[in-house]
């Protein structure tokens, strides 16, 4: 059964170092992906496994055994690229029929198994037609069918649904988790999409230049993540840098600039420099009045988003805070203009020691 | 836009199409892949021809006025930089083939950049610059030059979806700081709502329904659009029986709901559309006779950060997906466990059933 261990694996391309010793355990039957912004190594880590590319340094196992040295074809794994591979000249059918016949399958057992796959990627109609005739959804769901018709049990994705609509990207994306749990199957999945990882994966790994910053389910990344970078690169946040004024019982209270905020958070160093993030939809916001506010602010926009309303409003402090409410919970008119006062619940406040490169250079997603 | 149509040979890309964009307005063209969003774009650019209609720029006919005379600037979809040049003088080619002096053209250029926010980078080459920069580098290029009409062509397409986020916020401040009228094509419908002061939903050559985007999401005139923009669950039945105050529906194996409209008659097939945030999920029973308090099992729950999205079967067999924000996650759901789903009669569109069927409509593939 298919596990993945990565040790140590570093890949440089002359003086770049595109991977920097990399670990990473992969159980079987599970699904990961592999999140990060353009140039991050996502891509080229995932070659690795498939062997496309060799890594620098570091040993690749599939099924705990050494695979450096074992072809592309023999490593048992599917691929699924982001430029959709059709052979062109075959239809539908004889394209997800492929595999089982290069491997030999005799046709009673490949029909059956190529009818399956098709079943389940909703194409039986499509069967007959040929690539140049299909939509690029059509088309990506094809592709996918193939490898899953490859027999193997180790899937990798990389960008499966990159050059689709967004619309389309929502549908299939519930598909293709769908078909990889049903049939058991390990699957790498390397995205630019955070919310696509959150959909599909059981874990997500987060990387930036190389490196693997934070590896963790979906809810974890997001509702705790241990890193500033994680923290912008998964959802938004609001940033606030400030300093340790005081440590309470269970609340630890941070001077911005003047201006209080209070974080459930384990404290470090009384003093010490710290960034504190809140997600936007956990800001609460209400018209000025009788209670004691600890922020007070203006509101400058209000962006319609669908199922949000989001705000940009200008605290007393200088601050811009981003606000997200749910549009079936706004019970208050907020309009540019209204004065508000701004609470940060504890719970959501959390802590970060100062990155020693500078907030900004910290969370950058370029 | 006045009944303005396309064909490149069979195919219909434009399809007696009208369309208004006012002096100073931000408007949003969204559609699937292939319904003509681009061909229009290059209609007004005149880099395409209409077959017929006429196509006018502050109300002076423009058909057969030559692209560079429309004063439009059309930002493509691959940014078409100029690849032998700096960054600052990609910005300032506009302005210094329209006449300017170098010194002055630079100086346009450069606020350009520090708006775009890559001051930082003006000797760089496009090669040099990362995927976001150049994006940024051919908006900074269309807003240089002193055209009043912005195509732009899904400019935030090629980005990464993080930085997309932060980027849709910033063009539309750079496009109503500089005060222009812009026409952005995209097929990502969030995006849309952000950006643009009204939305035209375009599908097949044809404008479905243009509005600002409160109103498209809110009140959808169709169930392409209600799809199209935001999703939704969409149930079929037939209306039963009708009131003052709305009607009956019968759902797939006698389930009943109510609804507000009542433009319909008995006998009438419907299709009922409710967004997945509009919808509760209760764990007791209750008041079962309470209206639309439909029973079902819960058959999973995939967590999206800002939302979780649960998926319950109900006990007639259709499937509603509730969305709940995770600002309001009190309480968890094990999977097959028994709950009920409440749908609000004032959150429920109602549709005529469609004469290609549900399918057609919902199809984005």
């Amino acid at each position: 059964m298919p596990s993945v261990q990565l040790v140590n694996i570093t890949k440089k391309y002359r003086d770049i170092t595109a991977v920097e010793n990399v670990n990473l355990a992969i159980e079987d039957k599970e699904y990961v992906c592999i999140i990060g912004p353009s140039g991050c190594g996502k891509t080229t880590l995932i070659k690795c496994v498939s062997g496309i590319i060799q890594p620098t340094d570091g040993e690749i196992c599939i099924d705990n055994k050494r695979v450096n040295e074992v072809p592309i074809q023999d490593r048992g794994v599917g691929y699924v690229f982001q430029d959709i591979a059709l052979f062109p000249h075959m239809n539908v059918r004889e394209n997800v029929s492929y595999g089982p016949f290069v491997k030999g399958w005799s046709p009673a057992q490949t029909r059956t198994l190529v009818e399956e796959m098709l079943n389940m990627m909703v194409l039986g109609d499509r069967a007959r037609d040929h690539p140049n005739v299909l939509s690029g959804g059509a088309q990506q769901k094809t592709a996918i069918a193939r490898a899953l018709a490859s027999g193997s049990l180790l899937l990798l994705l990389d960008e499966p649904l990159g050059s689709l609509d967004v619309k389309v990207r929502k549908l299939l994306r519930h598909e293709i988790r769908r078909m990889i749990k049903d049939l058991n199957l390990t699957a790498i999945h390397v995205t630019h999409d955070q919310e696509e990882a959150m959909a599909v994966a059981d874990r997500i790994v987060v990387m930036k230049t190389g490196k693997i910053v934070e590896v963790g389910t979906p809810s974890q990344l997001y509702l705790h993540p241990k890193e500033l970078f994680t923290a912008n690169f998964v959802g938004e946040s609001n940033f606030f840098e400030g300093r340790v004024a005081e440590e309470g019982d269970k609340k630890i209270k941070i001077n911005v600039d003047g201006s209080f905020l209070y974080s459930s958070e384990k404290a470090p160093a009384e003093d010490a420099k710290v960034v504190a993030a809140i997600r936007p939809e956990f800001v609460a916001m209400e018209h000025q009045q009788k209670t004691e506010p600890l922020w007070k602010g203006t509101i400058e926009t209000v962006t319609f988003m669908g199922s949000m309303m989001r705000y940009e409003v200008k605290a007393e402090n200088g601050k811009v805070v981003d606000v997200k409410i749910p549009f079936s919970s706004v019970s208050q008119e907020f309009e540019a203009g209204s004065r508000v006062n701004l609470k940060f619940p504890p719970e959501s406040v959390l802590l970060y020691a100062y990155p020693r490169s500078g907030l900004e250079k910290e969370i950058s997603v370029e | 836009m006045v009944n303005v149509s396309k064909r490149f040979r069979n195919i219909s890309a434009i399809n007696n199409l009208n369309l208004e964009v006012k002096d100073g307005e931000y408007l949003c063209v969204l559609g699937p892949t292939g319904s003509g969003k681009t061909t229009l774009l290059k209609i007004i650019a005149g880099l395409v021809n209409p077959d017929k209609g006429e196509v006018y720029i502050d109300g002076k006919l423009v058909n057969n006025v030559p692209p560079q005379e429309r004063n439009t600037a059309f930002v493509p979809q691959n940014y078409a930089l100029f690849p032998h040049l700096s960054a600052v003088q990609n910005v300032a080619f506009g302005p210094t083939s329209k006449g300017l002096s170098r010194e002055e053209a630079n100086k346009i250029s450069m606020k350009m950049l520090e708006m775009t926010r890559l001051a930082g980078r003006p000797d760089s080459q496009p090669n040099e610059l990362s995927g976001g920069m150049q994006q940024r580098l051919a908006l900074a290029r269309g807003l240089a030059s002193d055209a009043n009409l912005l195509l732009l062509d899904e400019p935030l397409g090629a980005l990464d979806a993080r930085i997309r986020v932060e980027l849709r916020y910033k063009i539309r401040n750079l496009v109503k700081d500089r005060g222009f009228t812009a026409i952005h094509v995209t097929h990502d419908q969030e995006e849309a709502m952000i950006v643009g002061d009204r939305i035209a939903v375009l599908r097949e050559g044809q404008i479905q329904q243009v509005n600002v985007p409160t109103k498209v999401y809110n009140e959808p005139q169709s169930i392409f659009v209600a799809n199209f923009v935001g999703g939704a669950n969409f149930l079929e039945g037939f209306v039963v029986d009708r009131d003052h105050q709305g009607a009956w529906i019968q759902l797939r194996n006698r389930f009943i709901a109510r609804v507000r409209e009542i433009d319909f008659s008995p006998g009438e097939k419907v299709i009922l559309a409710i967004r997945e945030e509009l919808t509760t999920i209760v764990k007791r029973g209750g008041e079962e006779q309470e209206i639309n308090f439909f029973p079902g099992t819960m058959q999973s729950a995939s967590f999206l950060g800002n939302s979780t999205v649960f998926k319950i079967l109900l006990k007639n067999g259709d499937v509603v997906n509730s969305r709940i924000p995770v600002s309001q996650y009190k309480q968890d759901f094990s999977e097959n466990e028994g709950v009920y789903v409440r749908l609000h009669p004032e959150n429920i569109m109602t549709y005529p059933y469609p004469q290609g069927g549900l399918f057609r409509e919902l199809e984005a593939i």
